[in-house]
């Protein structure tokens, strides 16, 4: 096996970072738009939902399992908050009696039922062992038909302006919603580096033999890693929500696709252990940025689906060769 | 009562289609070494998992210190004080060495940041874990960089590092050489001196009478004996394994050996093999020597396409063979039993028929299309009869065969090929004494119907009793190639130990 000169090592441990900055290098020059601070904060403001959908889906990829109920949390959650938080002089809500709440009962609200999907999730996998792909598959046609009945499909509009600040709040130039996405990610970077908990998601992904051996309780983790999904595809569901000042039924359809290219993007591996926050937010942001600049740069959006794909697919590709060749 | 740590009274457990513990008892004193022996699929790592609630018992009694418990999960028996070396390794590859020692105990930060893990005094524990046990290993590498003897020594520290009362070490020894042994084995005397109880799994007869104090034997899930040391010997012990007396343990025959089949030369793998040149006749067993790590096994993956090497040339029949992948070594006539089989040989979820076969998948096929499953069982039926593999059936799943059964259904896969040039990375480890001898003899047969063997063993007398040339390989260069009659241990240790001091051997 050749040795790999330090250049090589650097390169290859940075991979993805680098290709973040060269795609901002390139489309600077090619789009003078691009790097203007608003159109920036626009992407971190797009990207910042499925971020936080991301780094959740996260969890579940490094213990070796797959989350795809996500994108229907989102659904569920929005219309579930949304529909506590209507303005009282409209005509058509969804809960006509309802006295005026506070908005963090509304926010609670969403968080609650996106970490019960979660916990279900996990208690599932846990204790029936069926595959995650499975279970979470079910849960994921559920939620979303959970969110149609208690909707009947319309959209639950006319937001109180207490809850949509939440979404289009700004402190100083910096929109609420990035902030909420720069705590998770930190709070979840720190939960995987140095925490007990993030020992053993990487442990149960990398080998669940030698975490059980370990003494480690499998079956808690677990239940606990997909309640942290759950959890954070709630959070993006109130997020969204706010912003676009409306729950929808069908606002979250295909975020998990998304979040789980991100991560993949970002370098988390699907055979279990491996996977790194800073990685997975620059896997959302290679995304988010692609397409904004595909955008600007006038692509057709059909186009536009075609390159993501690819970029995905090279983007595991390069990571699989690069394990591999650390052997 | 005696003073027994631990009592296990009548343990039966059952899987599907086995009864693989069958009211079995175990007595085991504070600070002995208690050894437990038995053929391959005995039920000796199933007592074990028993023990550390892996597989708790359908039914019988554990008392531990005199008192009656159940173990339901290992999380319980880490707390009771009982720690397991387990047969199969267990590492997260993708983690540090240290973040693998204290996994699910982590040593956290004080007062207000009590949920964060303390990296810092990991690291320095690790290195004082490591230091104290005299293994020299950098805590912050990833498992998976290192040698399956390092990962082994790993997982012997992490069970001392629990301080536990009673250690079991299942085959501890099965990926290490003589001088690793012998540092196992003082770490076992200091633990005894802390008044541990070891129980010791084993199918080498040398080191039991070394290191146990007592040795109970199983088999087929029954307990048979247990008796102090003094009182056996290496006959009575293996009658009370196999349940009859057992003639021959190397049954060399004498083979014609032909003309040269394979010729190395000048091989160069960078950092890891330097100028490797011999030649290998047909009808001749080769037995490549040397100490764990001096690239062994790295030389054998480098002849099979495994490894890339950046110069020398393989010459086949005198031909010139550019061997660069698995697929062209199978072409020019070679067949490889890997040394490490969790991680490259068996595939856990398939059958142990399939598991059989699975190299050789072309010779079983009618039209080249569909398989002939009635010569698939009649030959797998053959090795099962031949190799003693144990198993409740040819359908069920390799994963759930004992260890040793497991490596019997890998020999048998390669033995199968019937390729020209078969090499072998350690054909019998883990293996009990009568497959052992078994495979011995179909190795020996392979040879004298003109096959070219090329055997890697750390088993000195495995080695010695079935080469008729031995290679031994320092640091990886070659450094002696000893004839049959010329080899005894100690000048086989000589050589094998020659690059690592810097006087020079003669
Ligand atoms: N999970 C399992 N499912 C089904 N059968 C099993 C399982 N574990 C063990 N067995 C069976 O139990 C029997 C005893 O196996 P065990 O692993 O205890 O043997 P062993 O004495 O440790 O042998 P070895 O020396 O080969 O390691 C074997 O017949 C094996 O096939
Ligand atoms: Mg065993």
């Amino acid at each position: 096996m050749a040795q790999q000169s330090d250049v090589g090592k650097f390169i290859n441990r940075y991979a993805i970072f680098i290709v973040l900055v060269v795609m901002i290098v390139v489309l600077s020059f090619l789009s003078p738009s691009f790097l203007t601070a608003q159109n920036l904060i626009n992407v971190l403001i797009t990207e910042s939902g499925r971020g936080i959908l991301a780094i959740g889906v996260a969890f579940t990829i490094i213990s070796r399992g797959i989350d795809l109920s996500v994108g229907s949390i989102v659904s569920l959650t929005s219309v579930i908050a949304a529909s506590l938080v209507q303005e009282p002089s409209y005509s058509a809500r969804i809960f006509p009696n309802l006295p005026l709440l506070p908005p963090i009962v509304a926010v609670i609200a969403g968080l609650s039922a996106g970490t019960i999907v979660g916990i279900t999730n996990g208690a599932l996998i846990a204790y029936t062992a069926i595959p995650p792909f499975i279970a979470t598959l079910g849960s994921m046609i559920i939620a979303r038909g959970l969110a149609l009945i208690l909707t009947n499909a319309y959209p639950v509009p006319m937001l109180r302006p207490e809850f949509k600040i939440i979404g289009q709040g700004l402190l100083g130039p910096i929109p609420y919603v990035v902030i909420v996405f720069a705590l998770v990610a930190l709070i979840a970077y720190v939960i995987l580096s140095h925490t007990r908990f993030g020992k053993n998601v990487y442990a149960i992904g990398g080998n669940v033999n030698a975490a059980r051996t370990s003494g480690i309780k499998v079956s808690k983790n677990l239940i606990a890693i997909y309640a942290v999904s759950g959890f954070c595809a709630s959070i993006a569901g109130i997020l969204i929500t706010a912003r676009a000042a409306s729950g929808i039924a069908t606002l979250g359809n295909n975020y998990e696709l998304d979040a789980i290219a991100a991560a993949t993007i970002g370098g988390t591996s699907h055979t279990g252990g491996i996977g790194t926050v800073p990685g997975i937010i620059a896997g959302i942001l290679i995304l988010g940025i692609l397409n904004n600049g595909l955008l600007l740069l006038g692509i057709s959006p059909y186009l536009q689906q075609v390159i993501k794909g690819v970029i995905i697919v090279s983007a595991v590709v390069f990571d699989m060769r690069k394990n591999a060749r650390q052997k | 009562m005696e003073d027994y740590i631990l009592e296990m009274k009548g343990i039966v457990r059952t899987f599907p289609g086995v009864r693989a513990l069958n009211g079995v008892d175990l007595q085991v004193k504070t600070g002995r070494v208690h050894g437990l022996m038995g053929e391959n699929g005995a039920g000796k790592s199933t007592l074990m998992k028993c023990l550390v609630g892996i597989n708790p018992p359908d039914s019988g009694e554990i008392w531990l210190r005199g008192k009656k418990v159940t173990i339901p999960n290992p999380y319980t028996a880490l707390k009771l004080g009982i720690a397991m070396i387990y047969q199969e390794l267990n590492p997260v590859l993708e983690r540090s060495v240290m973040e693998n020692i204290w996994l699910g105990r982590e040593p956290m930060m004080r007062g207000a940041a009590g949920f964060l893990v303390d990296h810092k005094a990991m690291y320095e524990q690790t290195r004082q874990l490591l230091s104290e046990l005299e293994i020299d290993i950098d805590p912050k590498i990833k498992v998976k960089e290192l040698s399956v003897a390092k990962m082994q020594m790993i997982e012997i520290a992490k069970a001392i590092s629990y301080n536990a009362d009673i250690v079991i070490m299942d085959e501890p020894t099965s990926a290490l050489t003589p001088n690793e042994v012998k540092h196992l084995f003082d770490m076992i005397r200091k633990l005894k001196e802390r008044n541990v109880a070891v129980i010791y799994i084993t199918h080498k007869m040398e080191e039991i009478f070394q290191i146990a104090d007592e040795v109970t034997v199983l088999r087929d899930g029954n307990h048979i004996i247990t008796e102090p040391i003094e009182k056996m010997t290496i006959d009575s012990l293996i009658s009370a394994m196999v349940g009859r007396r057992l003639t021959e343990m190397f049954p060399k025959m004498e083979s014609k050996i032909g003309d040269v089949k394979m010729s190395v030369r000048h091989l160069e793998v960078p950092g890891l093999l330097h100028d490797i040149s011999f030649d290998l006749r047909k009808g001749e067993i080769l037995g490549v020597a040397g100490l764990v790590g001096a690239g062994r096994t790295e030389l054998m993956e480098a002849l099979f396409g495994l490894r890339q090497r950046s110069a020398g040339e393989i010459l086949i029949d005198g031909k010139k063979t550019d061997i660069r992948t698995p697929a062209d070594a199978i072409k020019a006539g070679i067949g490889f039993l890997t040394e490490d089989r969790r991680l490259n040989g068996i595939i856990p979820v398939l059958s142990v028929k399939i598991n059989t076969i699975v190299a050789n998948l072309a010779h079983y096929t009618k039209f080249g299309v569909f398989l002939n499953h009635k010569k698939i069982s009649k030959d797998c039926e053959e090795y099962k009869e031949r190799l003693k593999i144990r198993t409740p059936s040819l359908e069920a799943l390799i994963q759930n065969l004992s260890g040793g059964n497991q490596q019997k259904v890998l020999v048998a896969r390669w033995l199968l090929t019937n390729p020209e040039i078969l090499i072998l990375d350690e054909p019998t480890r883990g293996i009990d004494v009568g497959a052992k001898a078994e495979i011995h003899t179909i190795i020996t047969k392979l040879a004298c119907e003109g096959k070219s063997i090329i055997m890697v063993s750390s088993e000195m007398p495995e080695i010695l009793g079935m080469s008729d040339r031995i290679l031994v390989v320092s640091r990886g260069q070659i450094t002696a190639v000893l004839d049959r009659k010329e080899a005894d241990q100690e000048t086989i240790m000589r050589y094998a130990a020659a690059k690592y001091n810097n006087n020079q051997v003669a």
